[in-house]
């Protein structure tokens, strides 16, 4: 292990020179893991998620985190989690689709109690039947949680996210944590050039004292504090203390989006931004986006794509704003819901031009063809199928 | 200013927060005055304003600044002593911590963020700091003081500020409360308000926590805990 040096967060994020690899999503993950000055991760790897917790582990055993366990169970792990976090230490776990699901009471109960953990989803088909392939449909029951969810189009998108996530989630204003999501196997288990900060500089450790509540329940300076009281004592609170509470948990996702206009450019980016047709997208499906809007350009057709970036918070204005002139708004899903296809129709006030779909699901590829027959009907353009024998 | 934004309440049964309204925190150097991001000299000038003419002006100091818990806690301390001094009858309520109160509250002794209201109401407190109290239990109990009473708050935040207190600064330390004071100084003097610097009056403390005469009526539903129902035996050893 390299001796690694502390620098400023908008250095590392912002200015450190980087140096390109070809590398898996799994390893860009585990790459900003460690560059993030992480305490202590732990893991339970329901199978087959992805290397990512196998890869902390390593870092663990090379000297990278202070601490590192298997726990018994996912309730377990972000139980843990949230443990060591309040006792003001830098967490990180990863998990995937039943996993996520089984663990969600309590990652439901750490934007509440103010916890910045940070928490990768690598998304698995949730059963059943049973399946162990890529879909996002889970990433549908982290939405209402309050957690900051991002959602990473490629390997490059992985590693930022991953790294700048520690930094959000620890912002005094936000203090709430951070999903990072891409999907399972089509970016977890391929390789792809990621440019990464110098493997010698880590983020700042965190400063407990730093935060919008006292460390932990426990009789510490400065306060003799429990901080969850109002959960445990709810007769000798007002009902109110519950609604502001929930109120402060989305205020503070809310005020995360000036960081992400910081660490990650904002919260969306538009392709042809004059376009006639929109393909929106995110995770892998905005890769495909990406590819359709290609073909269609070669064909001559004005497509552009809005790729969102950030899940949670939702950026409404911003995708309003894309959107305003566009005739047609297709959007590609790896889920049978379209949890997009519904933020993105809620956001804007011309929903009659939202194409819902295409979806695939259950571990299915997104051919990009299936998105050109959507801009083809979307622009009236009729193509005849042949049947290759 | 063109449009205020957060203003005194009580703003309604479930108020709507100020970040939902949008307002921002303001960049190093601002303020937050409505809701409105201002010069840190017109935030002071507008708090200080409704400390001195506002009725029953209170600062409720936080866990941050009641425990010398770190090197600059007991300076900052002194300047909100020196502070209250300033202001014409300032009472000094703390919120000691964030526990909600068994059985009751006591109203003229302390403040709590789940039900910062009651202490508000009963002093008829129109005009409030918040200092050192974690920027988190500081927004619940700036959202419900604004939302069932007509308290005009003000926050001295030693991080970012508070979007619902209708006059916020940020990075406040013992140097900005004494630079805020000397506002507050040249305020009263415009005003014309006579004052000699005088130290608020003591807080009734708590009364002293005698458990062994507390009725255990007062305990509520968990007064099976003290005395127990029948059938059940009270768990005296455990394995």
């Amino acid at each position: 292990m390299p001796e690694q040096k502390v620098v400023d967060i908008d250095y590392l994020l912002l200015e450190a020179p980087r140096e390109r690899k070809f590398i898996t999503g799994a390893q860009a993950m585990a790459e900003a893991v460690k560059r993030a000055n992480v305490d202590m991760a732990i893991a339970y790897p329901i199978t087959p998620q992805s290397e990512v917790m196998h890869l902390v582990g390593d870092l663990y055993a090379q000297g990278y985190l202070k601490d590192y366990y298997r726990a018994e169970e996912e309730y377990g792990t972000m139980s843990a989690i949230a443990g060591a976090s309040r006792a003001g230490v830098r967490v990180f776990t990863a998990t995937s689709g039943p996993g996520l699901l089984r663990g969600i009471e309590a990652i439901a109960s750490w934007p509440g109690h103010r916890v910045p953990a940070v928490l990768g989803v690598l998304t698995r088909v949730v059963n059943a039947p049973l399946s162990i392939q890529p879909d996002n449909i889970e990433l549908a029951y982290l939405l209402h949680s309050g957690i900051i969810l991002l959602h990473a189009e490629n390997q490059q998108d992985v590693f930022d996210m991953t790294l700048a996530a520690f930094a959000i989630s620890e912002m005094v204003d936000v203090y709430i944590p951070v999903a990072v999501a891409t999907e399972g196997f089509f970016v977890t288990h391929a390789k792809g050039y990621v440019n990464m900060t110098p493997e010698d500089m880590k983020l700042p450790p965190r400063d407990p004292y730093k935060a919008p509540v006292p460390v932990t329940d426990c009789e510490v300076p400065p306060a003799r504090i429990q901080r969850d009281a109002p959960v445990q004592k709810s007769n000798f609170m007002s009902y109110l203390i519950h609604a502001v509470w929930q109120q402060e948990v989305w205020a503070s996702n809310m005020r995360a989006m000036k960081y992400i206009y910081k660490y990650l450019g904002g919260p969306i980016e538009v392709v042809n931004p004059d376009a006639d047709v929109f393909v929106v997208a995110s995770g892998c499906a905005a890769a495909q986006g990406r590819e359709a809007v290609r073909y269609a350009q070669q064909e001559g057709l004005n497509v552009g794509l809005v790729k969102i970036k950030s899940i949670r918070p939702f950026p409404a204005k911003e995708v309003r704003e894309a959107l305003k002139n566009a005739k047609a708004a297709i959007i590609p899903e790896h889920n049978i819901e379209g949890w997009l296809s519904k933020e993105v129709k809620a956001a804007i006030p011309n929903s009659g031009i939202v194409t819902d779909g295409p979806r695939v699901y259950g571990g299915m590829t997104l051919p990009v063809e299936l998105i050109m027959e959507e801009i083809y009907k979307s622009l009236g353009i009729k193509k005849e199928k042949k049947v290759v024998i | 200013m063109q449009d205020k934004k957060i203003t005194t309440g009580p703003a309604g049964y479930m108020p709507n927060p100020a970040v939902f309204m949008g307002v921002e925190l303001p960049p190093e150097g601002k303020a937050l005055l409505y809701g409105e991001i201002v010069d840190e000299e017109v935030a002071m000038r507008e708090a200080a304003k409704a400390m001195l003419t506002r009725k029953n002006p209170t600062i409720f100091p936080g866990p941050q600044v009641l425990w010398n818990w770190k090197d600059d806690v007991a300076e900052k301390a002194q300047a909100i002593l020196e502070l209250a001094s300033e202001i014409p009858n300032c009472r000094i309520i703390p919120m000691p911590d964030y526990r909600p109160k068994y059985p009751k509250i006591d109203p003229e002794a302390e403040i709590n963020p789940n039900h910062p209201n009651l202490t508000i109401l009963h002093n008829k407190i129109e005009a409030c700091i918040f200092v050192g109290v974690h920027c988190h239990y500081a927004n619940l109990s700036l959202r419900m003081i604004r939302a069932g009473t007509n308290c005009f708050t003000i926050a001295l935040c030693a991080f970012m500020g508070h979007e619902e207190a209708m006059a916020s600064l940020r990075d406040v330390h013992a140097d900005d409360i004494r630079r805020f004071k000397d506002v507050l100084v040249q305020v009263r003097n415009e005003l014309g308000i006579e004052w000699t610097p005088k130290p608020p009056p003591r807080n009734p403390s708590l009364p002293k926590e005698e458990w062994e005469a507390l009725n255990p009526y007062e305990y509520g539903e968990y007064m099976h805990l003290i005395i127990p129902r029948r059938g059940e035996e009270n768990v005296t050893e455990t394995e």
